[in-house]
């Protein structure tokens, strides 16, 4: 234990004079190389989003096909003012995050219970497969005669659209856990609880945050067809509305805002990525 | 280099006509073997002997067919411990979390801990403690391995071409890493090589395997630590080969050494 302090300072201390040579702050340098990083991402958008604006004002965008950035600006802003903007976007939110946990949660759980036992697998994964293979909006219709436009008709649909990329990604994840690990493990005495949290968990990991990253795309995209087919709130509602007042610049304002609810999403789950997979050679840093 | 207080003698080792059978395909015929406490035997043999598959019944990973073996004085080998021809660590956890996978979990956390720290000083890899798996070399990641395997003061030890995979001189250091250790822990070692220059460099005895049983036992009579150009060391080389190869033409099959 005393070598390992003792050899590792050194290492330390020589990382130090070289920051301290350069006369630049550690954190100015990592802010540095974080807004170069996060900005070379945004160059585009906000290029595209400045020539949407010039072409407007110089009149090539009629403004009744794709009204100005500035004109949908103003127009979240009156939202905003009128106290609607945010309500819609809560009611939205929260129908995509209970769908979400509905339907990722028993798909986690019914992935992990198909990948540790065989019995259930042979019982269940065939059905799911071929569930599957009807597109979840299909089934629209249906769910309208089902449950109305009631939020259970959303949460439904939200939920079934969720579940197959999260449980076939866990699923695959289990299954795909490098056995000779599980050997190890089990000839160094591993209980199965132990096993399953040292071992099959963490190795199936990676795989479950493809499926997790999926499901959130998949989530969006539901929502915004139950929502614009069949709503009396939120987002698709508001936009739904708009076109019928001809209200262009609402229709894309909701667009964006879905645009950037989803993008939003995406970067929350790849955080979390990044924090559980340390280990794993694509998500190390430094 | 006391690190790991009171080493506990090895465990006598006793297989009696040991077979393994998959379908049709006799693996193993019947292997009478009888290692001493503290021993060190080579197993040696044609790729596709069943060389592995005699450890895995010894590690308690298969059940055989026929025969019996007996660690000690118990009838399960319960204080057996393996180590893989692949490392096998787990690439998530950090390489002093691996070595604690092999710590028994009847000890205390922070036993735990310090044992799992012992170990990787003993093996030199005490300053890559916080590292992943992923980020060492293939020698220092079999290092870590064999910490591990030795984290539960194991009566036997069983070694499956541990060091096959590495490159000519970091197995030289590995051979000697082992043949120290083991001198100091006094563990029974039951060691499965393809080379007969390693298995003559750290064993007590060199079993040969052919044909689903035991060719060739050979005691190796050398102080340690043995020299390579010991003139008795070539003339043993030569016996084994000799023995092999005469295996190969009888039983038309490739050699491989
Ligand atoms: N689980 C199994 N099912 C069927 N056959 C097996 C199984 N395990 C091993 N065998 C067979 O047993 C024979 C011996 O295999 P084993 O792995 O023990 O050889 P080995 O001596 O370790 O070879 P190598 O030196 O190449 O590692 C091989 O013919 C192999 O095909
Ligand atoms: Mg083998």
């Amino acid at each position: 234990m005393t070598a390992s302090t003792s050899s590792a300072l050194p290492v330390e201390a020589q990382h130090h004079d070289i920051a301290e040579r350069r006369d630049v702050p550690a954190w100015l340098e990592e802010l540095r190389r974080w807004l170069i990083d996060a900005g070379i991402g945004w160059l585009l958008p906000i290029g595209l989003l400045a020539g949407w604006e010039a072409a407007a004002q110089l009149g090539l965008l009629p403004e009744t096909i794709l009204p100005a950035p500035s004109a949908v600006f103003l127009a979240a802003w009156a939202l905003i003012l009128k106290g609607e903007l945010f309500v819609h976007i809560g009611v939205s939110g929260a129908r995509a995050l209970a769908g979400f946990v509905v339907g990722g949660l028993i798909g986690f759980g019914l992935g992990l219970a198909n990948g540790l036992s065989a019995h259930s697998r042979k019982l269940t994964d065939t059905t799911l497969q071929m569930i599957r293979n009807v597109p979840h909006l299909a089934l629209v219709p249906l769910v309208i005669i089902w449950f109305g436009i009631d939020e259970g008709a959303k949460l439904f649909l939200v939920a079934l659209g969720v579940f197959f990329p999260i449980y076939v990604n866990t699923l695959l994840g289990i299954l795909t856990v490098d056995p000779q690990l599980i050997e190890m493990g089990r000839a160094y005495g591993m209980s199965n609880a132990t096993l399953f949290r040292r071992v099959l968990l963490p190795g199936a990991l990676p795989s479950i945050f493809v499926g997790l990253r999926y499901g959130l795309g998949i989530m969006w995209l539901t929502l915004i067809v139950a929502e614009t087919i069949a709503a009396s709130s939120g987002l698709g509602y508001m936009a739904m509305q708009a076109r019928e007042f001809l209200l262009v610049d609402v229709v894309v304002l909701a667009i964006l805002i879905y645009a950037l609810l989803g993008k939003l999403a995406d970067s929350v789950a790849r955080a979390l990525e990044r924090r559980c997979l340390q280990w794993h050679p694509s998500f190390r840093q430094g | 280099m006391s690190l790991s207080q009171q080493p506990r003698r090895g465990a006598e080792l006793q297989i009696t006509g040991i077979g393994r059978d998959f379908g049709a395909n006799t693996v193993l015929r019947g292997v009478d073997l009888r290692v001493a406490a503290g021993e060190c035997v080579a197993i040696i043999g044609r790729s596709g002997c069943g060389k592995s598959t005699l450890l895995r019944l010894l590690a308690g990973l298969d059940r055989p067919t026929r025969g019996r073996i007996m660690l000690g004085t118990g009838e399960a080998p319960a204080s057996a411990r393996i180590m893989f021809q692949e490392p096998r660590l787990l690439p998530w956890a950090r390489v002093v979390d691996n070595v604690e996978v092999g710590v028994p979990v009847s000890e205390a956390t922070a036993r735990r801990r310090s044992r799992a720290l012992e170990l990787l000083a003993e093996v030199g890899l005490a300053d890559r403690a916080n590292e992943w798996p992923g980020i060492l070399s293939g020698g220092q990641r079999q290092r870590v391995a064999l910490a591990r395997a030795l984290a539960s003061r194991p009566e036997l030890l069983l070694l499956d071409e541990p060091l096959g995979a590495l490159d000519a001189l970091t197995r030289i250091e590995m051979q000697r890493l082992l043949e120290r250790i083991w001198l100091h822990q006094g563990f029974t070692a039951v060691l499965v090589t393809h080379d007969v220059g390693e298995a003559l460099a750290l064993a007590d005895r060199v079993v040969l395997i052919d044909r689903g049983a035991i060719a060739l036992d050979l005691r190796v009579d050398l102080p340690r630590p043995r020299r390579r150009d010991r003139p008795e060391l070539g003339a043993l080389e030569e016996r084994i080969l000799e023995r092999l190869f005469d295996g190969a033409d009888a039983g038309g099959i490739d050699a491989a050494a």
